[in-house]
Order: structure tokens, then sequence, then C-alpha cells
């Protein structure tokens, strides 16, 4: 995301920004390495945190890890080109999808977790279908679907400092001896080595418990960076009622729906929050609660979360459609991902907020980041490395070294991804990472409430699931981008392509299912305990 | 199934429909003079998502499956 226009009103050799940037990245890591005074040096305390989480930081966890810079950046984007039914779109459907899938599916699959010591997906779907194939098929596919989710994270906010400390119109960015090739910008190189670095600390020594806690804080300054901002930005518009009222009079069809969506479109984005069911990171966080009742705290007040988080920058998203430049002049955005940026800089006008913003913006980033890192980490190490070898070569201790090594192989992998150019836009397969993921939701909740789901059901499903995904995405990457240039979603009969991915999760998992031997009755036992 | 449990899932049902306000669909009048209605009735969405969800962790709660899941593993522990 290009952030170059925060500097558009204090002067480039004002660097007050990048300094708030860098208190927060230095008190990130702070709280990070403070969290590992309560790390028990087991490779369960790395992994799950002895599955010892409360409510509060199970909250903040879960919820820093399911937001994203989207929440903040997107949100105001999209709410600008679009209007406000992307609230409904996105955030709505998530409050009441999100603590659905929480409730129904987080807590069983915590319980099996503990039960049955499960640290991975994997691990419980080979358990519960007794297929170690299902296990070695679901690896490969959770693995392709999380990195570009992971690139994302670390190009955007990468991008963040990059963008930020670029030249704006005649002035040259920040450092402009010292970087003379990027014209003072620091170069992405260098941003990208910064998040990574930040996050590969505080996860390779504390793993999951420090991700936690760095999760509660940064869930806390983004959530706090919503409020701050459209409080800011009322004000210099002359209050919320002045600012809807002169949008009311220049563009009043931003404040309503018609022609801006059709009614299936939002109807079907009701298919993408059910992505999180079937998130890996969301599955290990899930897994660190103390207890079920862990959950009552998320269950109930995520839906608030995330309204908190979202009126505000859906509202800015609106006022920017009618907001003037101090000359008078309409206000104008060379792309929509400037919004929030661009109201800021030049409404509120004080490098301070431009650094709380800014640091709000990677705060949102990197508490899905780490997660990601980390729920790969653990995947690596047991799904592949353990399982290899049956689990009794390696030591505790050995373990939790192979954990933390794995850490700085996938941070030094995605950075080295990150550097390179992709024959494909990154942002855009990291929308389809969450059709994806949403379309294999229906595997997870048979696993957990059907019991006549079969192994063979199941792979069929993952395999045509998986097929017809990478389909859609190659037609949409190499033909409908083509010719759709606007940046407008591709729709199949007017839905989302989830919706059709997840239909054929369903049909053939319900079909073969049916038409193939029910699973061994001592495993439907295990996984179906009967109610005392 | 019982009772509660059942009020709760149809409560669930009727926010799933609920969602689809094509009566505010074109409505560009405002709540409090700066929100707009369709905002305002999503923003209410959440809030109504987070009383369903409270009344689920009230009524609904899976009793069994917590005190099964905190009965002693029958397993050998965690895997790693």
């Amino acid at each position: 995301m290009n952030l170059s226009i925060l500097l558009a009103a204090p002067k480039p050799a004002d660097l007050t920004p990048l300094w708030v940037i860098v208190g927060y990245l230095v008190l990130l890591m702070a709280l990070g390495v403070f969290s590992t005074r309560f790390f028990r040096g087991t490779s369960n305390d790395f992994f799950v945190a002895s599955r010892s989480i409360g409510p509060f930081m199970l909250l903040m966890s879960i919820f820093g890890t399911t937001m994203t810079g989207f929440a903040l950046v997107g949100s105001s984007a999209e709410t600008y080109t679009t209007g406000i039914g992307v609230y409904g779109l996105m955030a709505s459907w998530s409050g009441l999808i999100h603590s659905a899938c929480f409730f129904l599916v987080g807590i069983k699959l915590w319980a099996f977790g503990k039960k049955y010591g499960y640290l991975t997906q994997c691990q419980y779907f080979t358990d519960r279908f007794e297929s170690p194939t299902l296990g070695y098929l679901l690896f490969p596919v959770l693995v392709l679907l999380i990195i570009p989710y992971l690139l994302v994270g670390l190009i955007a906010s990468g991008s963040a400092i990059t963008g930020l400390t670029g030249p704006v119109g005649p002035n040259a960015g920040y450092f402009p001896e010292t970087f003379a090739a990027t014209k003072g910008a620091i170069p992405k190189s260098i941003s990208h080595a910064v998040i990574a670095g930040v996050v590969l600390v505080y996860v390779f020594l504390g793993g999951v418990r420090s991700t936690v806690w760095a999760n509660t804080f940064q869930t806390l300054v983004f959530m706090a960076t919503g409020v701050i901002t459209i409080t800011l930005v009322a004000k210099a518009l002359g209050g919320p009622v002045e600012a809807t009222r002169a949008v009311l009079e220049k563009a009043p069809q931003g404040l309503a729906r018609e022609g801006k969506m059709s009614h299936l479109q939002f109807f079907s984005y009701a298919f993408v929050p059910l992505s999180v069911g079937m998130f890996p990171h969301l599955f290990q966080h899930w897994l660190t609660a103390k207890s079920a009742k862990s959950f009552r705290l998320s269950v109930v007040a995520h839906p608030i979360f995330i309204m908190i988080v979202w009126v505000p920058c859906v509202m800015i998203g609106v006022w920017a459609t009618a907001a003037t430049m101090p000359n008078g002049s309409p206000m104008t955005f060379t792309n929509a991902n400037q919004v929030l940026p661009k109201m800021v800089s030049v409404l509120v006008h004080s490098p301070w907020i431009t650094g709380i913003l800014v640091a709000g913006i990677l705060a949102a980033i990197m508490s899905s980041l780490d997660s990601q890192f980390m729920c790969l980490s653990t995947m690596f190490t047991n799904d592949i490395v353990v399982r290899a070898t049956g689990g009794k070569r390696f030591s505790d201790k050995q373990l939790l070294w192979l954990g933390r090594g794995f850490v700085i192989f996938i941070v030094a992998v995605t950075y080295a991804l990150s550097l390179i150019k992709l024959p494909v836009n990154v942002f855009d397969l990291g929308v389809w990472c969450f059709s994806g993921f949403g379309g294999l939701f229906p595997l997870v909740f048979a696993a957990v409430y059907w019991k006549r789901a079969t192994k063979l059901g199941v792979i069929t499903s993952l395999l045509a699931t998986a097929s017809v995904w990478a389909g859609l995405l190659i037609y949409d990457l190499t033909v409908y981008k083509k010719t759709h240039t606007g940046g407008e979603d591709m729709l199949i009969g007017g839905v989302m392509p989830v919706a059709i991915i997840f239909s054929v999760c369903v049909l053939t998992l319900v079909l073969v299912s049916l038409a193939t031997a029910p699973p061994a009755p001592a495993t439907v036992a295990k996984f179906f305990p009967e109610k005392r | 199934m019982p009772m509660k449990n059942k009020t709760i899932w149809i409560l669930f049902t009727l926010m799933f429909v609920l969602h689809h306000d094509f009566w505010f669909w074109g409505d560009t009048s405002l709540v409090l003079g700066f929100l707009p209605v369709g905002l305002a009735y999503h923003a209410g969405f959440s809030l109504a998502a987070a009383m369903l969800w409270l009344s689920a962790v009230k009524f609904a709660w899976p009793t069994d499956l917590e005190r099964w899941a905190d009965e002693e593993s029958t397993n050998a522990g965690d895997r790693a």
C-alpha cells in the first residue's frame, strides 16, 4: 500500500512519523521479549502456550489474527468506491459467522486438541478419518493457501514504511543521500527485513505465547487508531453531522447500496468469513485456550470489536467522497487505498497522528503475520519432521529447537519471496486465500458434526475443492483480470466464487461419503463422546 | 436437541435472513443526523449478533463437551 501521501502536509525532513513507528516496533519487541519470562521452556509451551491462555488474551489474539490491514485501509478504500454496503458485505457477516465458527467448531476442536494432544489440523484430520493420506494431502493445500496471505502481510507492512519515507511531489524522501536510488525512501529490502526481523525475534523466543502477548498489544493499538482517527477527521470536517451533510449534497449514492452491488453478491459474501473455520493459525490459537470457558468472551465480543474497528473507517470512506482540500477543490485519490492516509494527512495535519496511523496499520498487519509464521513452523515441525520420524526420535528440547529453526526458515523464505517480482499480483492471490479456506469449511464442519463422513468422502472433496479453486483462480488471473481492469470482483452467475467452491466441497463430500463404507465404530465413539 | 438450543438456532436463522436488509437498499436517510441508515442497521446487526452469542453462551453452552475435555486425557498427552 502506498502511504507516501501521508507526507503531503509535513515536510519530508520531519522524521516524527518514523520515530513513532520505531517507538512502536521497539515497544512491540520489548513486550514480546518480556513475555518470554512466562515461557516454560517446553515444546508444548512453544506450540500451544501449554493450553493456558485465558479469556481476555484469547479474545485479543483471535481478533488480532482475524483482522488484517484491510480492516483499516481496505475498508475505507472499498467504502469510497462501493459505498456503505461494504460494512454489511464484510463486517456484519463476519460478526455473525466468525462467532458461529468459534462456538460451533472452535470449542469442539479445542476439546479434541486437549483430549488427544493435537497441535495441528493435519493431526486431527488424520485421526478423525483414520487416514495418514488425508494428512499428507491436507498439508500442502493449507501451506499453499497460507503463503500468499503471509506474503501480502509482509509486503504491505514493508510498503507502509517504504511509502511513508518516500518522495512526495518535488520533495525528496527521508534519506535522499543514503538511499539515492529510491529517492530517499527506505528500500523495501530493508523495510521488509525490519518487519520480518521484529516478528522473528519474539516468535523465535516465546513461540505462540509471545505471539499472544504481542497480538493483545497490537489489537489495542489498531483499535485505538480507528477511534482516534475518526475523532480527529470528524472534528476537521466540522463534526460528523456536517461531514455527512456534505456527502448527502455532493455524493449521496455512497450512503446506500442501490447500483453499487447486487443482492446475490451481497448474500454470497456470507461464505467468505467461513474461512476462519479452516485457518491453521486460528486453529492454533483455539488450542491455546485454558478451558472451554475461555472462548466465551471471544464468541460474544468479536462482533462488537469488528464494529468498533470498521464503523469509523467506513465513515471516513464515506466522508472522503465529499471532502475538499484546504483551497476548496475536491479531494482526489490516485488509488482508493490512499483514502485513509490522505484524509488524515490533509485534514488532521499532524506528524504524530501520521505516525500513529501507520503504527496502527502495521499492528493490524503484524498481528496476523506472527500467527501465520508460528502456525507454519508448528506444521512443518509436527506434520513433517515428527511424523516422518515417528515422534520418538526427538527430546522435548530438540522439538523446541526444531520449531525455532522452522520459524527462522519460514521467515527467511517469506522475506526472500517478498523481494522477488512474482508473475502474479500477490494481493490478488491473497483474496483467493479466503475463498480457498472458506470453500474448505464443510470439511471441518462435517468432521466435527457428521458421523457418516468418510475418509474417501473427505479426500475426494479436498481434491475436488482444490481443483475447482485452482481453476477459478487461474481463470481470474489470466482471463478475467485482463478484461476487467476496474478491480471489480469476479462473479459467477452473480455470486462470489467461494459460493461455488463451497458447493463443490459439500456435494462431493456428501455423495462420496454416502457411497463409501462408514468409519469404524471406535473412531466414531472417539470423536462423538456420549452426552452425560 | 433441548428447547433452549433450538431457540438459539432459530434466532441464528432469523439473523441470517435479517442480514439481507433489502428495505434499506436505496435509502439514504440518516440516523442521529450523520449515520447512513443502512450502516446504522448493520452496526445494530453487529450488536444483535453479540446478544445472540451471549444467549448461546448462557443457554446453549456445551457443558458435556467441556466436562469430557476436562477429564483425564486418554492419550499420552500432547504429541510434541
